[in-house]
């Protein structure tokens, strides 16, 4: 055990941080078209009645970006759920209004388990709620007729339906794709923790920030391809940015990795407030169009989730022939070993870890990219949240190495979407969080990890 | 001049509640982990929730008295420690990073859970005057209100003095409790863990034993901080998760780990310079440029770079000993 030495080599290295703080302001101010924060809130008074809901999906999620629509006395609103699947409809009048749900805005797979729209009564000084229970067994559907009851019949939004095969065949290949997702972003985090030991807390806002810049890109071009485009190459420079103005002058500061890994969760926490702040906290839709779906043995998903795991699979393919045949791989996978030896030998090793922060970053901002497409939209914690998946992933496979990790990824993938079929909604990350633990207790060293003394 | 009056005395204010007792509370367990033995705990926050919940569903739920639903609350502390020490105190530190923070994930998704809607009240948690009721039946005050200081509270109520007594109570209990046991001879194995784990187990002592003893301890101080956290309000399951952990980190880093006044002269300067940060930006910033929710957003920010800059530039915080401070791996 080496006591950490933390000798200030020059007086400069403050400039280092401050100016990768600088970079991320510009990088945000320069780009960004003020949009307003998109608060689902509405509070009751004497003037104001509320009418309001959480719309879930089958597995009993957040249904996020679901377009409804109010209508009576007159008027007519529309507002999307938020990431919580909330939707509020603040009236100024007391009446009967019906609140309809936009089915094209559904979510993929998702069916109304009753009806589309609803009649409600709602008062001043006081809040009224219609459900629309959604479900993803197309067999439970009715035909999204309307109804007028309004009230009551809280369907359970649990899945723990029944068991079918299709159903299994759906989830499974479901759990393909999120398998996929996954190993983009925890490809990147198992190469950066190979060659500089880091445990990256701020891995996942690298993929949000993929995403949020797709949508902004979108936004600006109106084209899918560029925009996407656009948003990897920009994520991948950010990631030579965040080494050359962070880690590198950190690395050379001989912080401990604790001190570093705690500079990246210091890291997360501005990233996403920053998110936040330029975003909002509602929802953002790269894609705003309905999404065109496509049924390929019995498989219901979108166009785009195809498309999405093709180029996944290349992009990891083209990274596993990179490190297992090229000049470069061999480099990064000889630093992994033993970066004092990879040194002496004549490898530079701060070019390589470069490299591997250019190429995580560029995954991560890809997995963004695929994520705000594939789940119909995203937010700023979109990334914060599968960043224990993709620690899970990593850990599953072996630390540090590359293969593993996406092994432990396709597994955590099924795992999540497997166990929607039987368990609630609520709990399909739990579920693989619990599988790391296991893991750990039985077998420290991951699936692929090498024995070693780690205690 | 009224703006700065206010201004004090909302300091003031901020700095005896009952939040910032709880904040010290965990800070000081998650001191003994990691300030004295050097465990990187990610998962405080998982501490706290299994205390308050403890609390919580023993008397909402079981009808437990005061007494026996505290006994449940350190007692499920101590089950959740014993649960996460096994697997991972003889793994190196950042195995137990990621298992902490993965831990309290779990715990606060299965209390979310909406079919323990009855149990745990699910996503929207156990409203306060569930279990509020055989804590204040304890008070010895007198009714009425006190004021002190230009600040009023009910002597005894929702948001009173007795929850401040022994919020601020249990917080010098705590203190005394860690000076006395960093200065025994146990404390001093500890430490010797956190430089050199090797050679206290060449010393014949058993590393793993101590590690999951400084673990429970620090655990059950969470548990209490969760308890007091959730007394004057409600017992919601996300106002424990992993933002709660980083804050508490933040705290202890700014106070200085390894120090006995550390975590509370860190939550006091957390909680007051972020208030400053608010109102003085509210009163001063046009609204029209930065509104409230903006103003909270950037306030954020500053704490994540505050808590990069510290670690790169000041690891030992405002008291800390340099020496004392040790990031091993």
């Amino acid at each position: 055990m080496t006591r950490t030495t933390a000798i200030t080599v020059s007086t400069k290295r403050p400039l280092g941080v401050a100016l990768l703080l600088t970079l991320l302001l510009a990088l945000f101010l320069g780009v960004f078209t003020a949009s307003p924060a998109h608060a689902v809130e509405c509070v009751p008074d004497a003037a104001t009645g509320c009418v309001q809901g959480v719309i879930k999906t089958g597995a009993g999620d957040p249904a996020a970006g679901i377009k409804l629509t109010l209508k009576g006395d007159g008027e007519s609103q529309s507002v999307e759920t938020d990431a919580e699947g909330r939707w509020a409809f603040a009236i100024t009048a007391a009446g009967t209004y019906s609140v309809s749900v936009e089915k094209s805005s559904l979510p993929e797979g998702q069916f109304f388990k009753s009806a589309d729209t609803r009649e409600v009564e709602a008062q001043l000084n006081s809040q009224a709620s219609a459900l629309f229970p959604l479900t993803d067994n197309e067999a439970e559907a009715s035909g999204g007729e309307t109804s007028t009851t309004g009230k009551g019949e809280a369907a359970s939004s649990s899945s723990a339906d029944s068991f079918s095969w299709p159903r299994f065949w759906q989830q499974f290949v479901s759990g393909i794709r999120m398998g996929l997702l996954i190993s983009l972003a925890s490809l990147g985090l198992s190469l950066i923790f190979g060659t500089t030991g880091l445990s990256n807390f701020a891995h996942g806002e690298m993929v949000t920030l993929g995403g949020l810049l797709a949508a902004l890109f979108m936004g600006l071009t109106g084209n899918l391809w560029i925009a996407g485009l656009l948003a990897v190459v920009a994520s991948a420079a950010f990631g030579w940015a965040q080494d050359k103005v962070l880690w590198k002058p950190l690395r050379k500061r001989r912080l401990s990795l604790m001190q570093l890994m705690i500079v990246s969760i210091g890291l997360s926490i501005t990233m996403q407030y920053l998110f936040q702040f330029f975003w909002g906290s509602g929802v953002i839709r790269i894609d705003k169009s309905t999404p065109a779906t496509w049924t390929f043995f019995g498989v219901t998903l979108t166009v785009q989730s195809y498309i999405a795991m093709g180029i996944s699979l290349l992009a990891i393919i083209g990274v596993g022939l990179g490190l297992m045949y090229t000049r470069f791989g061999r480099a990064t996978r000889a630093i992994s070993d033993n970066p004092a030896l990879a040194r002496a030998s004549g490898i530079d090793v701060d070019r390589v870890i470069n490299i591997v922060w250019i190429i995580g970053a560029g995954l991560a901002g890809l997995a963004g990219v695929f994520l705000g497409l594939v789940f119909n939209g995203l937010n700023w914690f979109t990334g914060g949240q599968l960043l224990l998946m993709f620690f899970a992933a990593v850990t599953l496979g072996g630390l540090g190495t590359a293969f593993g990790a996406f092994i432990g990824s396709m597994l955590i993938g099924m795992m999540v979407e497997l166990t929607n079929i039987w368990l609630p909604g609520d709990l399909k990350y739990a579920t693989a969080l619990l599988l790391l633990i296991l893991i750990l207790l039985v077998r420290p060293q991951g699936i692929f990890g090498r024995k070693e003394r780690i205690g | 001049m009224n703006f700065w009056f206010e201004l004090l005395q909302n300091i003031l204010q901020i700095a005896i509640s009952p939040t910032t007792a709880a904040f010290v509370l965990a800070a000081i367990g998650l001191n003994v982990h990691f300030g004295f033995t050097g465990l990187m705990n990610m998962g405080q926050a998982g501490f706290m929730l299994v205390g308050a919940y403890g609390f919580g569903v023993s008397v909402s739920y079981f009808g437990l008295g005061f007494w026996a639903a505290i006994a449940v609350a350190v007692g499920a502390a101590v089950v959740f420690a014993i649960i996460l020490g096994i697997p991972t105190l003889k793994l190196r530190g950042d195995y137990l990073a990621i298992v902490t923070i993965a831990a309290a994930e779990v715990i606060r998704m299965v209390v979310k859970l909406a079919v323990l809607q009855d149990i745990t009240g699910g996503p929207s948690g156990i409203p306060g005057n569930k279990y509020r009721p055989v804590f204040t039946e304890l008070s010895p005050l007198p009714d009425g209100k006190t004021t002190i200081l230009g600040i009023t509270y009910a002597n005894t109520g929702v948001d009173d003095w007795w929850t401040r007594i022994v919020a601020w109570g249990l917080v010098a209990l705590f203190l005394l409790i860690t000076w006395l046991l960093i200065r025994s001879p146990w404390g001093r194995v500890l430490k010797g863990i956190r430089e050199d784990e090797d050679a206290v187990r060449s010393l014949g002592k058993s590393s793993y034993a101590y590690k999951l003893q400084a673990l429970i301890l620090g655990g059950i101080m969470g548990a209490f901080g969760g308890v007091v956290m959730a007394l004057p309000a409600a017992m919601q399951p996300d106002s424990m998760g992993r933002p709660m952990t980083f804050n508490l980190w933040m705290i202890v880093l700014l106070g200085g780990a390894a120090t006995i006044f550390g975590p509370l002269l860190g939550s006091i300067l957390f909680f007051v310079v972020r208030l400053l940060l608010t109102s003085l930006a509210g009163e001063f910033i046009p609204s029209s440029l930065l509104n409230t929710q903006q103003t909270e957003q950037l306030a954020w920010v500053l704490i994540g770079l505050a808590l990069i800059l510290l670690v790169v530039f000041r690891p030992q915080g405002v008291l800390g000993n340099k020496k004392e401070l040790s990031f091993n791996v």
